[in-house]
């Protein structure tokens, strides 16, 4: 692994880290969408901002990204309090509507530029490594390190200093003011994070894999654990390991590192999706089907009681006319009774079945919880 | 504590977009009283709670809480939402919900710590729901979740507790529970307002109601105010297929 190699790899893992973190609380708040919005719209923050400072690499742009960015948030938000539209079909108008202006402005304006669309869309990693920092001479490394490693800090000292506060107004924002803590407040201040992130990361990885970092992991994260402090640690993990594998896999495939690593997230989120311990898919379904055979072998169980020492025991206690009584169908009654004496809960004598202590006692406490 | 009333409103009107959601409210309500606001859908029940706590501007009127506005006597008030306010898939569990209640007397930055774990326990213990306190609250039954609001707005330790439909869609048991808790926290000194949509249990369960619908249509003790008459100007003649109230009580 060459160095160019590894500053590539580290800036995409802080990129990863940077966006977890603010994503994990679009996600709870349910306002995934907010972060394509901020990262598009940005554009012409940025554009508007190098038109007054003339330089590409100010601190200014970021500043006037950031405004832009929230100036979408609030655009969305008074939209949707006219309640003329939804907040959806209102993100869907404001956001491609600043992101055009930016677009144009570029095209008329700024066509001798290094402001190259392409590269807003998709970023390009690779060309991290130019950019260096320099101090007296000495090579410090890719500047875009050190941009994100900053944005990725202040993400962290936010969330670690305003966790509580966060915590609660994202579960219920009505006590958070009761309570004297400025929901409002806090909002924007996360707004202004996530469209500072969403600036910085897109030098390096363009808007759409801005998006699929702020959103991908958390929601993945979120399937895996229950708890709030977990999923914000293991959205960082699962960010920074989806920027390193998307890394190797464009190695491998020769193709966008941006575009690998979003196709890497989005990989990421199937197998929690579909294996995550208790909210995946087939854990689920495992769970399900092994609580529809309980809850069988329960019948099963409660019909032998029912019936226990009645003069029609015989008749209704008969293996083979079981499926009849219960509306089974012979196999499934079948199995049912095979798993019911493996747990020693029935068994066989005389044609038909009778309960066990074991199992007369599951069918008495099943009639009194149920 | 003053010997002010505990909310006192005067000509109160909330308005969404020029229709008014409260007209001219003149209510007050007496420390240590147990107080229902019933009203149909829509009457501003909900709204008046929140203009008392100021979280809606009214367009006229004001809203004083033991003889302060709000801001001054936010740590005496204790708020238990509808239970529907929330996302109960929030990745925490009961014990971490009770301590929110606490973190207005911790303020910004500080964490809560072992005293404030035990406080919240204990809290938990008297809504009879201390072995869920690690539950996970996506896990809870809708009367298990009432509870811990309950318990929630109990660790406040509050001088009057606003209440929003505590007992809709709760069983019998915790129904029960809650009626315990607020005739035990009434006879604390504290005061307590509650929304309430049962006409049945309401004369049973309180000692003073607000008829509201959008315009105040009756209030004080339930003997006096909870008649057939003003329950029909409140409801219009969507009641008559109750019992009058003095069968209900």
């Amino acid at each position: 692994m060459t160095i160019t190699q590894l500053e590539i790899q580290l800036v995409a893992a802080v990129v990863a880290a940077a966006c977890a973190l603010p994503g994990v609380y679009l996600v709870l708040r349910g306002m995934a969408m907010m972060s394509d919005a901020i990262s598009h719209s940005i554009l012409p923050g940025i554009v508007v901002a190098f038109f007054l400072v003339e330089n590409l690499n100010s601190p200014l742009l970021i500043v006037g990204a950031a405004l832009t960015g929230l100036l979408t948030v609030v655009l969305v938000e008074l939209l949707t309090d006219t309640r003329l539209v939804k907040e959806d079909a209102a993100i869907g108008i404001v956001f491609p509507a600043l992101f055009s202006l930016g677009v144009i402005l570029i095209a008329r304006y700024a066509g001798d530029v290094h402001l190259d669309l392409d590269a807003v869309l998709l970023g390009e990693l690779a060309f991290a490594p130019f950019n260096r920092l320099e101090i007296a001479g000495h090579d410090l490394g890719p500047q875009g390190l050190y941009a994100m490693g900053a944005v990725g800090l202040l993400n962290l000292g936010f969330i670690l200093l305003f966790y509580k506060e966060l915590k609660l107004a994202t579960f219920d924002a009505a006590l958070a003011t009761t309570l004297g803590f400025a929901p409002v407040a806090l909002h924007y201040a996360l707004m202004a994070l996530v469209s500072v992130t969403a600036v910085a990361a897109f030098d390096a990885v363009g808007a759409i894999l801005v998006v699929a970092l702020i959103v991908g992991p958390p929601a993945s994260a979120r399937l895996l654990t229950d708890r709030l402090g977990l999923t914000l640690v293991l959205s960082v993990v699962l960010g920074v390991a989806c920027a390193i594998s998307g890394y190797w896999l464009a190695h491998v495939l020769d193709a966008s590192i941006a575009g690998s690593i979003a196709t890497m997230v989005g990989g990421c989120f199937t197998a929690c999706y579909l294996f995550a311990p208790t909210h995946g898919l087939v854990a689920q379904y495992l769970m399900r089907r092994e609580r529809r055979w309980t809850f069988a072998r329960k019948v099963l169980v409660i019909h032998l009681l029912q019936h226990e020492g009645l003069p029609e025991a015989t008749r209704e206690c008969r293996v083979d006319h079981l499926q009849e009584h219960l509306s089974w169908t012979a196999s499934f009654a079948r199995q049912v009774v095979a798993q019911a004496e493996d747990q020693a809960l029935v068994r066989r004598g005389e044609g038909r079945l009778w309960l066990t202590p074991a199992g007369r006692a599951l069918a008495q406490e099943a009639v009194v919880h149920t | 504590m003053s010997s002010s009333p505990a909310i006192t409103v005067r000509d109160l009107t909330v308005a969404y977009r020029e229709s008014p959601v409260l007209w001219d409210i003149d209510w007050t309500v007496e420390q240590q009283d147990l107080v229902a606001i019933a009203g149909p859908n829509g009457a501003g029940k909900t709204t008046l709670l929140k203009a008392v706590m100021d979280l809606v501007d009214p367009v006229a009127g004001q809203v004083r809480v033991l003889g302060e506005p709000y801001r001054a006597v936010r740590d005496q008030v204790g708020y238990v939402p509808q239970r529907g306010s929330v996302d109960w898939d929030f990745p925490t569990n009961v014990l971490d919900v009770v301590l929110m209640g606490l973190y207005g007397k911790l303020g910004w930055f500080r964490q809560p710590g072992a005293e404030e774990r035990a406080t919240a326990r204990e809290a938990l213990a008297q809504v009879g729901i201390e072995d869920l306190a690690d539950r996970q609250i996506s896990e809870l039954s809708g009367g298990q979740q009432q509870r811990t609001f309950l318990a929630r707005a109990l660790v406040q330790d509050a001088a009057l507790y606003l209440m929003d439909e505590p007992f809709q869609g709760v069983d019998a048991t915790t129904e029960r529970t809650i009626i315990d808790l607020l005739r035990d926290l009434q006879a604390d000194g504290k005061t307590l307002v509650v929304v309430h949509h049962d006409l049945q249990t309401l004369p049973e369960y309180f000692d003073s109601v607000l008829l509201l619908n959008v315009r105040r249509m009756a209030s004080g003790p339930v003997e006096e105010t909870f008649t057939d008459e003003n329950l029909r100007r409140t409801y219009g003649g969507r009641v008559g297929f109750l019992h009058p109230p003095s069968e209900a009580s």
